[in-house]
């Protein structure tokens, strides 16, 4: 029998937080992603491969959760915004104020073009029972972020493991 | 404006990746923070990352490592190569001061059963003696010179193998 709290159980499988981006796919941020890595790759820098390859520019794959973060702050808002509310619920329900991300999987479908406004909705795939690792005991859970563009096309499936915790 | 373009005949399984090394300053971490729009302070302030997580140090977030393998896997295929999917475990973080070394190989390449060139890796991101993140790649490669695996959508695209 499970010992999570029925709140959290009723979540696992649900559909939550669909939610739009809160501006459109932009190249400023490519480059600066770009450069965080040195990524050279003429698809991001020459406006010639990228019509001659893929019709014009798209964002690096590896950017997709870029696109649906929210500002850190914007008029009206009064409490800090986050981009996985999921993994924030879960750390408050289930009393574990620390957390980490430690798995990353993600599907690439659709590439990101620049003007693109992406969507998503995020679901709780499973929690485990309490863990002990090096920085505490807690539990993992795993995420997954289901990200569309505004033409109802799959962009990326994200799945993140989330271990959260109470430090040693 | 001439690009590498790597084809699928011209790769064989346990062929190496090229190694790249990167040397992770505070700004490293910073840049890649902002890069991937994360504002969370233990990418960004020291006292945070070792009061709240017990870290020893600010450290590289996920969509920032994302963002090197992406780099890793295209320096070597060129432009034409697209990823499919990524996968990585990150079981200890990148601090400043490290030295980050990424290392790849060629585990299986073939085709799928709509003529997509494939080619699956393992890259390790070694620091010292550790290797804090194992990554497994699948990236979809031209087959000729006529080949874009970009252009590729619907049941062409393929990222995960069919059952």
């Amino acid at each position: 029998m499970s010992d999570l709290p029925a709140e959290v159980e009723s979540w696992i499988g649900q559909r939550r937080y669909e939610e739009n981006g809160e501006f459109d796919v932009e190249r400023g941020y490519i480059f600066t992603s770009c450069s965080s890595v040195q990524n050279g790759n003429p698809l991001y820098w020459d406006e010639e491969t990228a019509n001659e390859l893929t019709g014009g520019p798209i964002a690096p794959p590896s950017m997709i959760s870029v696109w649906f973060r929210p500002h850190y702050w914007s008029p009206g808002r009064t409490e800090e915004a986050v981009a996985m509310q999921l993994h924030f619920d879960l750390k408050a329900a289930l009393g574990l104020p620390e957390a980490v991300m430690t798995d990353n999987t993600i599907t690439f479908h659709e590439p990101v073009r620049i003007g693109d406004r992406l969507k998503t909705v995020q679901i709780l795939r499973s929690v485990s029972a309490f863990k002990t690792t090096k920085l505490g005991t807690g539990r993992f859970w795993v995420l997954d972020m289901e990200i569309g563009n505004q033409n109802g096309e799959l962009c990326a499936i994200e799945s993140y493991t989330g271990f959260g915790y109470n430090r040693s | 404006m001439q690009t590498k373009e790597l084809r699928l005949a011209q790769i064989s399984i346990g062929a190496e990746l090229p190694e790249l090394r990167i040397e992770v300053t505070p700004s490293t971490v910073v840049l890649g923070a902002i890069a991937a729009r994360d504002w969370r302070p233990m990418h960004h302030d020291k006292d945070f990352a070792q009061e709240r997580n017990g870290t020893r140090h600010i450290f590289i977030n996920t969509p920032h490592n994302a963002a090197y393998f992406e780099r890793y896997i295209t320096d070597w295929t060129g432009p034409k190569g697209r990823l499919g999917k990524i996968q990585f475990r990150m079981s200890d973080s990148v601090f400043p001061g490290d030295t980050m070394v990424f290392r790849g190989k060629v585990d299986a390449v073939g085709t799928d059963d709509r003529g997509c060139g494939w080619v699956d890796l393992s890259i390790d991101l070694e620091v010292g003696e550790k290797t804090p993140t194992r990554c497994k790649a699948r990236v979809a490669i031209p087959i000729d010179a006529d080949d874009n695996p970009w252009k590729r959508r619907g049941d062409d695209w393929k990222p995960v193998p069919s059952a």
